[in-house]
């Protein structure tokens, strides 16, 4: 214990206890809007020191969990906060791991023989492209992407990766928001873009079974053809890849209809840590032979294993759909409205989103070619309904009486109803182009939290209060689900403004019993806040089941759990 | 004075289309159908102008099979203040269409008559003209801007050509068609369409209007554009000009 050096401490202690009371910080550091900031670390480790030292290092342990919650509880007697934790900063305060090698020629002639010179890519512009995520707030330094085209291939990879203790970052389309698609140091990248074939549909059924490299999108056009449609629909689908939807569990905008993948994913085929191909790939909608563990691959994004195949079921395309677009005054008529869809739109229903006046200016702001549906007047709180179902004048009457109703009792104070394809396509673009006006906007700190929908709002009030006129605070979301993606819009990542955001958000979420990552996964942005939303026992039962499947800890890590409790050899 | 405007029933333009096995026409059946995009330019523009105060009243005119009446209502919903349905199953050219158009026209006695230039279902771009032929009016198509005068006497329409833009001075009563760049149409707010539901939708058959539904053309087959094919890599110029030469027969 004695031996240990600072760094190594720090990275057993920081991901929990930071007690770095805020003005010990260096303000003199440069913050380049979300890359890695560079602090003058100094100040912050002897603050460590000196508040470490009245620690029981024999509590922090490798793999003692519960050592780990159990001094957690005890942060009062300190009078420390929980340090925050900032996105980028998480980058720089994680310490590669020192058993993981690093690439050679050798590996690279190996690679080379299995994948052929086009398998394997060390172009600085498109390792560039490949190491940023999409919020660009994170950039890893890997100097190697592979791309292979089976689940063959893949196998080798991680075998090989395995016998090297070369770390491995599965990547898909790279949409993912929470940096879990991109390396932190310089793991190796391994592209499934190039498994992009479909592999058999059933019409009878509607039971599709495709490679994990497909892009939701592209899918969606294909079951456009035979009659059929995906069971997800989310804002990223021209990028994103079924492999990464089915490792982050992705939610979307109709989940409220058809259920989440856990649901709708029948089987997958995943290649273990160390190249073992698990054939999960049934196309049964029913088969209760042991234990279902294909939904341990769901939603860990890419931590246990990198799925290669999905066979997925598809419902049939319904020809009536109909897009309402609402206003209300206030959050609570938001709710009641929820109510009452339920209850008299029922089967039909299939999305309900909100989005706030804030998020409306900004999106008619930033994205070209929108306009106001409701242009007479403002209003607070904007809802979009939509049904569909397989009879056009049943569900359309069932819609103007229940759009009556609203109207007549005041929840509704104005709406809109899509005509056509086009109008309904441009209320969509309005609510799915959200993240991207965001992006325009400058900064934007982003949290994805389920809440009691009776709550809510609440939490967006709060935040509201607590950044007055430094930030502009934007929710909108799955109302139908529970889920709020709050974001804070700045013009410059800034720290103070984040200090008034972390971990106040996450602990106002705990307090609600709530999530703090709804469907976004917890990645790399809030790989140490799991505890937030889950027990201490679980979490170390999921890293027991890490350890098991992925003893030397080579897929995607430092990302889900907290690397202080796993233990590598 | 009165604004006649004429929509038509069509399948929806973001719609994937599919031509039927038998070839015989496009599959419209479980196919969502709406009012074409023209349509609806021709319905804003006639608003806009009874919200200018030039116009007393918007009347929407459809013909075709029962449905027709969703979109008339879509139509009332924008805000037309009525509609008149005339039943028709079975296709429908454009000289008929215009015929009976003309026969509403005798019987309605408006001052501007605005069409879409043409439907996306059949593309003829001839219903506007056949009607300003039959009833002896001045026409302006493909107006991309309208402006009436003072007393509706003259109508300044700017026409898109192929050369650019033409500007027509029509003496009223006349006959517009619209073009893309006219104007945006609305959405139909909630109010609007509760309001429409208690509008008045006349219905009449062409035998009402003395008008006989007969049609010179008959669809002989309906084709899928042959498939794009791949294009070629070729690995030098000579295989270029030897393809261009004997393949393609262009030099």
């Amino acid at each position: 214990m004695e031996n240990w050096r600072p760094s190594y401490r720090l990275l057993k202690y920081s991901f929990f206890d930071r007690r770095a009371n805020l003005k010990f910080l260096d303000s003199s550091r440069t913050s380049t809007p979300g890359r890695a900031y560079n602090f003058s670390r100094s100040c912050e480790l002897f603050q460590q020191d000196v508040c470490f030292q009245r620690r029981k290092f024999s509590t922090f342990l490798r793999g003692s969990g519960n050592g780990v919650m159990a001094s957690l509880q005890n942060v009062d007697d300190n009078r420390c906060r929980i340090g925050y934790r900032n996105f980028a900063s998480m980058a720089s305060t994680t310490v590669r791991n020192p058993s993981f090698s690093v690439i050679n020629s050798d590996d690279i002639d190996y690679f080379k023989k299995i994948l052929g010179e086009s398998g394997v890519v060390q172009d600085e512009e498109k390792l560039d492209d490949a190491n940023t995520d999409w919020m660009r707030k994170q950039k890893g330094s890997s100097k190697l992407m592979l791309q292979p085209k089976s689940t063959q291939e893949v196998s080798q990879i991680l075998d090989y990766c395995n016998s090297r203790c070369l770390a491995v970052v599965p990547q898909g389309g790279n949409t993912g928001l929470v940096g879990g698609s991109v390396p932190v140091f310089d793991e190796v990248i391994l592209n499934v873009r190039g498994m992009n074939n479909i592999i058999s549909f059933d019409k009878a059924s509607g039971i599709l079974v495709c490679e994990a490299g497909c892009i939701l999108e592209n899918l969606i056009s294909y079951l456009d053809n035979e009659g059929f449609i995906m069971p997800l629909d989310l804002g990223a689908k021209g990028s994103c890849q079924i492999g990464g939807n089915v490792s982050t569990n992705a939610g979307g905008l109709r989940l409220i209809r058809y259920g989440s993948l856990h649901g709708s994913v029948l089987g997958l085929e995943a290649v273990l840590a160390n190249g073992t191909v698990l054939d999960m790939l049934g196309t049964l909608r029913k088969d209760n032979t042991g234990y279902d563990l294909k939904h341990l691959f769901i939603g860990s994004e890419g931590s246990l294993g990198i799925v290669t195949k999905v066979s997925i079921l598809t419902p049939p395309k319904l020809s009536s759909v109909n897009l309402a677009f609402l206003a209300c005054k206030d959050y609570t008529s938001c709710q009641k409205l929820l109510y009452q869809a339920k209850r008299n739109l029922g089967e039909i229903l299939s999305a309900f989103e909100f989005l706030d006046i804030n998020a409306m200016d900004l999106v008619l702001k930033h994205l070209d070619g929108l306009r106001d549906p409701l242009p007479s007047s403002t209003h607070n709180f904007y809802i979009l309904i939509e049904t569909t179902g397989s009879m056009e004048s049943h569900d359309k009457e069932k819609l103007e009486a229940f759009l009556l109703q609203v109207m007549e009792s005041g929840l509704v104070t104005d709406g809109v109803l899509s005509q056509d394809i086009n109008q309904a396509s441009s209320f969509w673009r309005i609510r799915e182009g959200i993240p991207e006006a965001l992006m325009k906007a400058g900064a934007v700190y982003k949290y994805d939290l389920s809440l009691p929908p009776e709550k809510m709002y609440d939490l967006v009030v709060e935040m509201r209060g607590r950044l007055g006129t430094e930030a502009n605070v934007v929710a909108y979301g799955h109302l139908g689900d529970g889920n709020l993606h709050l974001n804070i819009s700045a013009p410059q990542y800034n720290d103070s403004i984040l200090s008034k955001i972390e971990p106040f958000v996450y602990e106002w979420t705990s307090k609600q019993r709530g999530s703090i990552s709804a469907e976004h996964g917890l990645g790399l942005m809030k790989a140490n806040k799991i505890h937030y939303s889950k027990s201490a026992e679980t979490v170390k039962l999921m890293a027991s089941i890490k350890t098991l499947l992925d003893p030397k800890g080579i897929l995607n890590p430092y990302k889900v759990l907290p690397t202080s409790l796993l233990s590598h050899s | 004075m009165k604004i006649m405007v004429a929509i038509k029933r069509v399948v929806d333009y973001a719609v994937k289309i599919r031509v039927k096995p038998d070839k015989s026409g496009v599959e419209t059946s479980n196919v969502k159908m709406s009012m074409n995009p023209f349509c609806e330019i021709a319905l804003e523009e006639a608003l806009r102008i009874k919200e200018s105060g030039r116009a007393s009243e918007v009347v929407a005119v459809s013909v075709g099979p029962t449905q027709c009446v969703d979109t008339l209502r879509t139509g009332l919903a924008m805000g037309a203040d009525r509609a008149i349905h005339v039943e028709h199953t079975g296709t429908l050219y454009p000289l008929s269409i215009a015929k009976i158009l003309k026969a509403l026209v005798d019987a309605e006695k408006p001052g501007l008559v605005i069409l879409g230039k043409q439907a996306i279902d059949d593309d003829c771009n001839q219903t506007g003209q056949m009607i300003a032929g039959l009833l002896k009016w001045p026409q302006g198509t493909f107006a991309s801007k309208v402006v009436l005068d003072e007393e509706n006497k003259v109508a300044t329409v700017e026409r898109e050509v192929d050369g650019g833009l033409e500007t027509l001075c029509l003496d009223l009563p006349a006959v517009i068609t619209t073009d893309l760049r006219l104007n945006q149409p609305r959405y139909a707010t909630l109010p609007n369409i509760m309001k429409a539901k208690s509008k008045p939708i006349k219905k009449l058959t062409p035998q009402d209007l003395n008008v006989e539904v007969k049609s010179d053309l008959e669809v002989v087959q309906v084709m899928e554009p042959p498939k794009r094919k791949a294009g070629v890599v070729l690995s030098s110029v000579d295989e270029l000009i030897d393809k261009l030469k004997n393949e393609a027969h262009v030099i």
